[in-house]
């Protein structure tokens, strides 16, 4: 479980044929966990809300009449656990609503485009991973006849199934095993302003030499960028003092964000001046 | 000032990089949440050309921003900028109905070509089933529970009368009828996705769902036969079951296919092995819900309607032809970039 500490371990090269590699980021378990359990209620609301028609339906016309309607009950309550998969997952986003609202799609491993055959093979598979075993589970339990033994059976299936991505790198399912698809992380990100053109006056008070810029790298400015973003009074605080004491420089608590603002612009120009010139300081250590 | 000279120009060009190249990365925004909502058709002729152009534009932004930035935001924004551009640009997305008319055409006859020496396999695997059921059910006839489950069975069972067993055949004007096909047609199509869903444990499941669906059959036609109705009961199959059968087949032989191809994946790695034939047994497996499609509105139309036993044999035929020479003998030629 090298990942939940290391994000790093989840990101995969994407070589576009314009040569820029994207990076791609795989989407971890407990992300598809939540979409997965997110389109199953979305599927479970849409069959309760139909079936609540369809009886209302029946009684409204008689057993006789209602007949054409319950055809098409059992024939949408079944392309809605089949269909609802592939059709959005086919569709221009490559992923249901429940992966959309938290953010991931289904992409080939190649990189190649997501073709139609691929996102059918890894939700057929799908019948067998959570569903098969669950029915057999519902159906032994509504005629009576669920022992222990078959329960146990069931459950463990579904498990070993639904496990299954975190025992392998690329965090597949047995669908994606089958169809060489992975899923990876879309977000929609926004552009957010550049702190170093805050105008904070206060911060202008503030000087730095050369000496107390090179206390530190790329990979603590990333993390003061973190800080000033959030924008929390307790964080910045506590940041500004540990700056203040490694730098030597006296701060005021109330002056925390100016001083953090200032050494923050400071600092990324100072870093980004190195990286023009062909050093890139990757943390406090390097030189 | 102990500080060297140039930090204010650094930053100074930063900033006007980000404020040169920002509209053209909104813009590209713009459009990719437009085509990704709607058709590309909602697009001008102009919007559409300026697409790719945008594109490359954020992708060379990234690269320019990747070497000389440090805004971790900016350069998150762009990498999931250009991610979704990317995956729009390059899905090579064709038409619903292009794909749709493809799959009919080309790719599912294909698969079932590709398939051939599974589907061989699995229809003798069938017919040794079927033989194997009917001569445990004649050897003793308590096989015939353990064969059946009763919830399928109808009533039909070793005990009943000629006259029960051939009013199954010949009785129409069930008020449940279409209901009971529709029940059959989502019965078939989830062991037709079990046969291949469980194919990945080296085939031997599909191997034994379609040794016991021929156990079924052969176990069903015993039980006619034995009361001289086995004429009778093959017409009445027939109809609807050539179609059925060889689409159970098919399944099977979908679900072999991935399982051999990871039990034995020559050249390729068992990765590649088990994605290659994961995609050609999906396609096959879409065709096998159309078929079981077909063999529902056969059964629930046809079945108590036709009950002359030569027309059912000739329909059964004559349906079994069809696929036959569709799979087969029908080649689309293809011209261009087929």
């Amino acid at each position: 479980m090298a990942t939940a500490r290391n994000p790093a371990a989840l990101v995969r090269p994407l070589v576009t044929p314009e040569g820029v590699d994207l990076r791609v980021k795989l989407a971890d378990a407990g992300t598809r966990a939540s979409g997965f359990l997110l389109d199953v209620v979305i599927i479970v609301v849409a069959a309760v809300a139909v079936s609540l028609v369809a009886i209302f339906g029946l009684g409204g016309l008689g057993v006789k009449d209602a007949e054409p309607l319950f055809i098409v009950w059992i024939i949408f309550i079944f392309l809605l656990r089949n269909v609802y998969f592939i059709a959005f997952e086919a569709g221009r986003r490559a992923a249901t609503p429940g992966k959309r609202m938290v953010g991931v799609r289904v992409a080939s491993r190649s990189g190649a485009g997501l073709s139609l055959d691929q996102v059918i093979a890894r939700n057929l598979m799908r019948e067998i991973e959570v569903f098969l075993p669950l029915s057999i589970l519902a159906a032994r339990g509504s005629a009576g006849v669920a022992d222990t033994l078959s329960t146990i059976f069931g459950l463990v299936w579904a498990l070993l199934f639904s496990l299954f991505p975190l025992f392998n790198r690329d965090r597949l399912r047995i669908g994606d095993l089958l169809a060489g698809t992975w899923v990876v992380e879309a977000p929609k990100v926004a552009l957010l302003e550049d702190l170093s053109l805050r105008k904070n006056p206060v911060a202008t008070r503030f000087q730095f030499s050369a000496a107390q810029l090179d206390a530190y790298g790329i990979a603590e400015l990333h993390k003061l960028e973190e800080v000033l973003r959030r924008d929390d009074y307790f964080a910045m605080k506590a940041v500004a003092e540990t700056i203040g004491r490694k730098i030597g420089a006296k701060v005021e608590p109330v002056d925390s964000r100016a001083f953090l603002t200032a050494y923050y612009g400071e600092l990324r120009a100072h870093l980004e001046r190195k990286l023009l010139l062909g050093n890139r300081k990757a943390d406090k250590y390097a030189r | 000032m102990t500080l060297p000279a140039g930090t204010d120009a650094v930053r100074q060009s930063l900033a006007s990089f980000r404020q040169e190249r920002e509209a053209d990365w909104k813009a590209f925004e713009a459009l990719l949440a437009r085509v990704e909502k709607r058709a590309p058709r909602a697009l001008s002729e102009d919007e559409l050309l300026s697409l790719p152009l945008l594109y490359r534009s954020a992708l060379s932004s990234l690269s320019v921003a990747r070497a000389t930035s440090l805004d971790s935001a900016l350069v998150a924004y762009l990498e999931a900028l250009c991610l979704r551009g990317y995956f729009y640009l390059y899905g090579a997305r064709r038409s619903l109905r292009t794909r749709i008319g493809d799959f009919f055409l080309h790719d599912w006859p294909a698969a079932i070509r590709d398939l051939w020496r599974e589907v061989w396999a699995s229809v003798a695997l069938t017919v040794i089933g079927a033989i194997a059921g009917y001569w445990l059910v004649a050897s003793d006839k308590r096989w015939y529970d353990a064969i059946i489950a009763p919830s399928l069975a109808g009533g039909r069972n070793p005990d009943s009368s000629a006259e029960m067993l051939r009013s199954v055949l010949y009785g129409g004007g069930d008020h449940f009828l279409s209901g009971f096909a529709a029940y059959l047609f989502t019965h078939n199509t989830q062991v037709s996705i079990l046969a291949f869903a469980l194919g990945f444990a080296f085939a031997v499941p599909s191997v034994l769902i379609i040794l016991m669906n021929g156990c079924m059959l052969g176990a069903i036609f015993q039980i006619y036969a034995a009361k001289g109705l086995g004429f009778e009961l093959g017409g009445w199959l027939s109809i609807h079951g050539t179609t059925e059968l060889f689409a159970i087949a098919i399944a099977g032989a979908a679900g072999m296919r991935i399982g051999t191809s990871i039990a034995f994946p020559g050249e390729l790695t068992r990765m590649a092995a088990a994605s290659r034939a994961g995609r050609v047994a999906a396609t096959a497996m879409v065709g096998v819900v159309v078929m079981l499609l077909f063999a529902g509105l056969l059964e629930g139309i046809g079945r108590q309607t036709i009950t002359s036993d030569i027309a059912r044999y000739s329909i059964g035929g004559g349906m079994l032809a069809l696929w036959i020479s569709y799979f087969y003998l029908f080649r689309m030629v293809r011209h261009g970039n087929g």
